[in-house]
């Protein structure tokens, strides 16, 4: 019996395909997500727009919040480490955790390296914003990917420039010829044996959601049109006017993105969604996708 | 030919397309009702099975589902698909769909760190297959007249009763489309006795 394989970690992700994955700061939030039909939760101290406006350094979440929301639902629970910080990963990892995000949301612990998320038996999921950063977190054994977006701005520029990218990147390493691909691997800064295995499946070895900004059904059905595998929603459900209405919502739009009609139906008084920040109002600092190397 | 459906409301759908197609049948991603007339037979994938119970409510697939294993159609669920197709659930007063004679017990292996694969013999499909389980499920009991294909350290992980087939584990996960196989074989038979 082995445990902590790759197919067992990454195959954890593909079981939340079509799905959404939702942030939570409670018990009772977690139940809401769950009755909504959320795949997973991510269990926080703060939403990602609450940590923007708080300022300062943003930690772990306090296990206790995490430990609350596992107790409260039977879906996968998931938790945020800082990059590269080894000891809350490891803390996470023993309170049993599903899942570990190792996300720029909070402040980096380690401004030059990222976890060595292979060593782990809990799988994680990481941020990119192109192939190379998609290549390099899989590399270190990253089993679930992710857009970066904007965290907490409620704005999909950004996650929908990340997943265009990453997909336009990797259609040019299927079509490319075999010498080639060392010298795309210099280029991209990607480990050789990711590109190579990319080719080889014709596709991302490991599951790619969005995240970064979804704020409405519209935007969750739209990532899942660029080719999302299934969407994070952090501030958006939460931070709306009706949560259970805004939920259910969300999950049904990414369930049949193509159904326009519906995604029409169910946007109807959904109340106002959050206020969103425009991406150029944000200083250099303030960025949050900006962090990880 | 027969076609295969995959209930494509959430999970891992394109691997079970991959497999029966590799497996000699047309695979068809099912999310309405009405594609569910044209199937000989229908997988219930593995995803979240709170999930997908709600998907299925609200898209009214439960009454449709019913008739069609009323019909006598195969059909097989894998892990959370499991959860969907058994008669009893340990600590829940009403199954999901409900068809297959068995009781499972949901998450019962831990949660994901306690995740593994292992190899076991699958009676009829194969005499070692490597199993993956994720949060996996695991039949706890089995009706009179349901046979109990594979165990996994004294705990039921597959069973077949007349036309529905199930198990804990993730046969698309894998290379190895031998369950597969016996399931669109079921298929095969099923649809001759109806022709």
């Amino acid at each position: 019996m082995n445990t902590g394989t790759d197919r067992v970690k990454r195959g954890m992700a593909e079981m939340q395909k079509g799905g959404v994955i939702m942030d939570v700061i409670n018990a009772e939030q977690a139940k809401i997500a769950e009755e909504a039909g959320a795949v997973a939760v991510m269990a926080l101290e703060r939403v990602p727009s609450d940590i923007r406006a708080a300022g300062g350094v943003a930690r772990m979440a306090d296990p206790r919040i995490v430990e609350e929301v596992m107790k409260a639902v039977s879906i996968p629970v998931m938790a945020k480490a800082r990059i590269g910080h080894i000891v809350e990963a490891r803390v996470l990892e023993a309170m049993g955790v599903d899942y570990i995000d190792e996300s720029e949301v909070l402040t980096p612990a380690d401004e030059e390296f990222h976890l060595l998320k292979s060593e782990f038996t809990v799988p994680f999921v990481c941020g990119c914003r192109d192939l190379g950063e998609a290549a390099r977190r899989i590399g270190e054994g990253a089993s679930m990917l992710r857009t970066k977006g904007e965290p907490g701005t409620g704005n999909i520029v950004e996650a929908v420039r990340h997943i265009r990218k990453v997909n336009a990147q990797v259609r040019k390493i299927v079509h490319m010829n075999d010498d080639e691909l060392m010298t795309e691997a210099k280029l991209l800064g990607a480990p050789f044996e990711v590109l190579k295995e990319i080719k080889r499946e014709g596709r991302l070895p490991v599951v790619n959601f969005a995240a970064g900004g979804v704020a409405t059904p519209a935007d969750a059905a739209l990532m899942m049109e660029l080719g999302a595998d299934g969407v994070f929603v952090g501030s958006g459900i939460f931070k709306s006017d009706n949560p259970e209405k805004f939920a259910k919502a969300i999950v049904e739009a990414t369930t049949h993105y193509q159904d326009y009609e519906l995604i029409g139906e169910l946007s109807k008084e959904l109340g106002t969604a959050m206020k969103g920040i425009e991406i150029s109002s944000l200083a250099p600092e303030q960025r949050m996708q900006d962090r990880g190397w | 030919m027969v076609k295969v459906g995959v209930l494509g409301l959430q999970g891992a759908v394109r691997e079970h397309i991959r497999s029966i197609e590799a497996s000699g049948a047309e695979g068809i991603v099912v999310k309405k009702v009405e594609q569910l007339s044209e199937l000989d037979g229908l997988i219930l994938p593995g995803g979240e099975s709170t999930t997908m119970r709600r998907l299925i409510d609200r898209y009214g697939f439960m009454e449709p589902l019913r008739e069609f294993g009323g019909q006598g159609k195969p059909m097989f669920g894998t892990c959370a698909g499991l959860i969907m197709l058994a008669k009893d659930i340990v600590g829940y007063d009403e199954p999901h769909i409900g068809l297959m004679d068995i009781t499972v017990e949901r998450n019962s292996f831990g949660r994901q760190k306690e995740s593994f694969e292992a190899d076991l013999a699958v009676k009829g499909a194969a005499d070692c297959y490597t199993a993956v389980f994720i949060r996996a499920p695991h039949i706890v009991s089995v009706g009179e007249n349901t046979e109990v294909l594979a165990e996994y350290e004294g705990r039921i992980v597959a069973a077949r009763d007349r036309h529905y087939l199930g198990c804990s584990f993730h046969p698309e996960l894998t290379d190895d489309h031998r369950l597969t196989e016996y399931f669109v074989h079921m298929a095969e038979q099923a649809k001759l006795a109806h022709v």
